[in-house]
């Protein structure tokens, strides 16, 4: 690939909005982007006009597919009061949003606007999980993968094989992660499953007993996740608290040329690196332990920003399985091959280590709307380099952090590089 | 079709080829690179002078799932939680892979230490007459 160009103007993050994370049967993502851009404009701390908004970039999966409406950004672009201005949709899978992230801030970086918004947007649960699991399938090969019997918990299932076959890494291990998402996911108010993995026990028995049931004994959470019953088996070795569930939700940022951020706040976040890279479906692929294509977006967004790995203090990684989250870690240059899985078993990720990843809560308790869940990732850093994160805030300065985003097996990945001076 | 025409190399005819039990590949003659699933243009030097190459149908297995929550296809086959099924990543001794279902191993007792057990093509084939097709497989020796 040819050597990446610093951008030509300077991008900021002046604002963002999220909208509440979970399943909502009377909301379309139409309502859910309006939820999310109404919590954007509040947002910003001089105030600004929507009227001063020239673009609009979505990212959203499937739409078409999940709720029957195609040709979303002109209708989400029209909800929130912005035609006449271009709306366009991204599509790349569950990359899409931090897809349309990094077209955003090209469209900034080019010099062509000086504001733009950036949203994504998914409603997934009105189809059943049958459905869900094909709508989602659709985005891996569906001539030469699906046909052998794959899902996507299957296909990182498949990863997690390869990778325990390399380095020893046993199902228990990966169980890290998902406890760790859980303890940030309760501190994060819009999380779909904003409570820790204990609390989800207590809420568990509490409800057997209310119904004359026998309460479960699970003597603790490695207990809970052990037993077949409340922590069922997925694509072998992924149980259910291995994947990330199945989510309504929207995020959105307000993007401005860096000479103009003073306008909106005087803490404005820049994004100084936008790397992005593509690759062959899985099995096409020489090493199953990897993301090639995060290696390759990663490296193209340092490069650009001239900043090494180990100057990112945070990161919002795509944990869609728990596996993603120690792959992501390693090809984003923070551990080495092999031994991500030790630093998510010793706590070096947790919100008080020393490389803290998804203090949202990720995409495993904070939800996985997956067109939105690259923008929501763009949301979380910003609060954090701001101090805004409330509860689940990470202790001392962050002057440097990364979003990684990624679609399918890693057949799209967009990692961003975030500066707050 | 007559089997001196070249067929094109589409999934089409990648599926023809499975449907008369051969695994057929693609073969860059310039840079002696074979391809599966068959491409038609060459990635590494971008010729368009492929040729069809039938692979021996022999490898290894390197990586799987056991797949208990399937996709609706497979849901209509029977499978489901009580009746798993594995799928995988097959390396053929060419030293291309190929996503397949794996058979001759117990669903129900994944183990990692498959990792690396030889296979040999099957065929699961499906319908008749024109509708016939097959399902690419590799099975445990």
């Amino acid at each position: 690939m040819p050597k990446p160009k610093p951008f030509p103007h300077g991008v900021a993050i002046v604002g963002v909005g999220i909208s509440k994370f979970g399943a909502f049967p009377e909301k379309t993502s139409r309502d859910l982007f309006v939820e999310a851009f109404k919590e954007l404009r509040h947002s910003v701390d001089k105030g600004f006009d929507p009227a001063d908004i020239e673009a609009l970039y979505l990212g959203n999966y499937s739409s078409d597919l999940f709720e029957g409406q195609g040709h979303t950004a002109p209708i989400m672009a029209d909800a929130v009061g912005l035609v006449p201005v271009p709306a366009m949709r991204l599509e790349d899978a569950c990359a899409s949003g931090g897809v349309a992230l990094r077209q955003g801030a090209m469209a900034i970086a080019s010099g062509m606007h000086d504001v733009v918004l950036v949203g994504g947007a998914e409603r997934m649960t009105r189809l059943p999980t049958a459905q869900v699991t094909d709508t989602l399938g659709s985005a891996a090969d569906t001539l030469y993968e699906i046909p052998a019997g794959f899902t996507f918990p299957g296909f990182y299932a498949a990863i997690a094989t390869a990778y325990m076959h390399a380095y020893g890494m046993t199902p228990e291990q990966l169980m890290n992660v998902a406890i760790k998402n859980h303890e940030n996911g309760a501190l994060n108010p819009k999380a779909q499953f904003g409570v820790t993995i204990p609390d989800w026990m207590q809420g568990r028995i509490a409800a057997a007993i209310k119904k004359g049931k026998p309460a479960p004994t699970w003597r603790d959470q490695w207990d809970f996740l052990h037993d077949d019953a409340a922590n069922p088996m997925v694509a072998w070795p992924l149980r259910l608290f291995d994947c990330s569930p199945v989510t309504d939700g929207a995020a959105c940022v307000l993007l401005v040329a860096a000479n103009r951020a003073r306008e909106f706040t005087d803490d404005p976040i820049y994004i100084i690196g936008a790397g992005q890279a593509s690759d062959a479906p899985l099995h096409d692929r020489a090493d199953l332990t990897t993301l090639s294509a995060a290696r390759k977006a990663s490296q193209m967004a340092y490069e650009q920003s001239g900043v090494r790995a180990s100057d990112i203090r945070i990161a919002e990684v795509h944990d869609c399985f728990t596996i993603a989250e120690i792959v992501a870690c390693e090809d984003l240059g923070f551990f080495e091959p092999g031994t991500g899985y030790k630093a998510a078993e010793d706590g070096v990720t947790a919100r008080d280590g020393a490389r803290p990843i998804n203090t949202s809560g990720g995409l495993k308790a904070k939800g996985h709307p997956v067109g939105a869940s690259g923008v929501a990732q763009a949301v979380e850093i910003f609060k954090q380099m701001r101090g805004e994160a409330g509860a689940r805030q990470v202790k001392g300065d962050i002057p440097l952090a990364v979003t990684h985003n990624v679609g399918a097996t890693g057949s799209t990945c967009v990692v961003h590089v975030y500066e707050r001076r | 079709m007559s089997d001196n025409t070249i067929r094109p190399f589409t999934a089409a005819s990648f599926n023809r080829y499975l449907a008369e039990h051969k695994l057929m590949a693609s073969r860059c003659p310039a840079c002696d690179a074979v391809y599966l699933p068959p491409r038609a243009i060459c990635p590494r030097c971008h010729g368009e002078a492929l040729e069809w190459i039938e692979l021996a149908g022999r490898g290894r297995l390197a990586a799987f799932t056991s797949v208990l929550v399937g996709p609706s296809a497979m849901i209509t086959e029977g499978y489901d939680r009580n009746n798993p099924y594995v799928a995988g990543i097959v390396e053929l001794d060419e030293g291309v892979k190929i996503s397949a279902r794996i058979l001759g191993v117990d669903a129900r007792r994944p183990d990692v230490a498959w990792i690396g057990t030889p296979l040999t093509v099957t065929y699961l084939d499906r319908g008749e007459g024109d509708t016939k097709s097959a399902v690419l497989a590799f099975s445990a020796d």
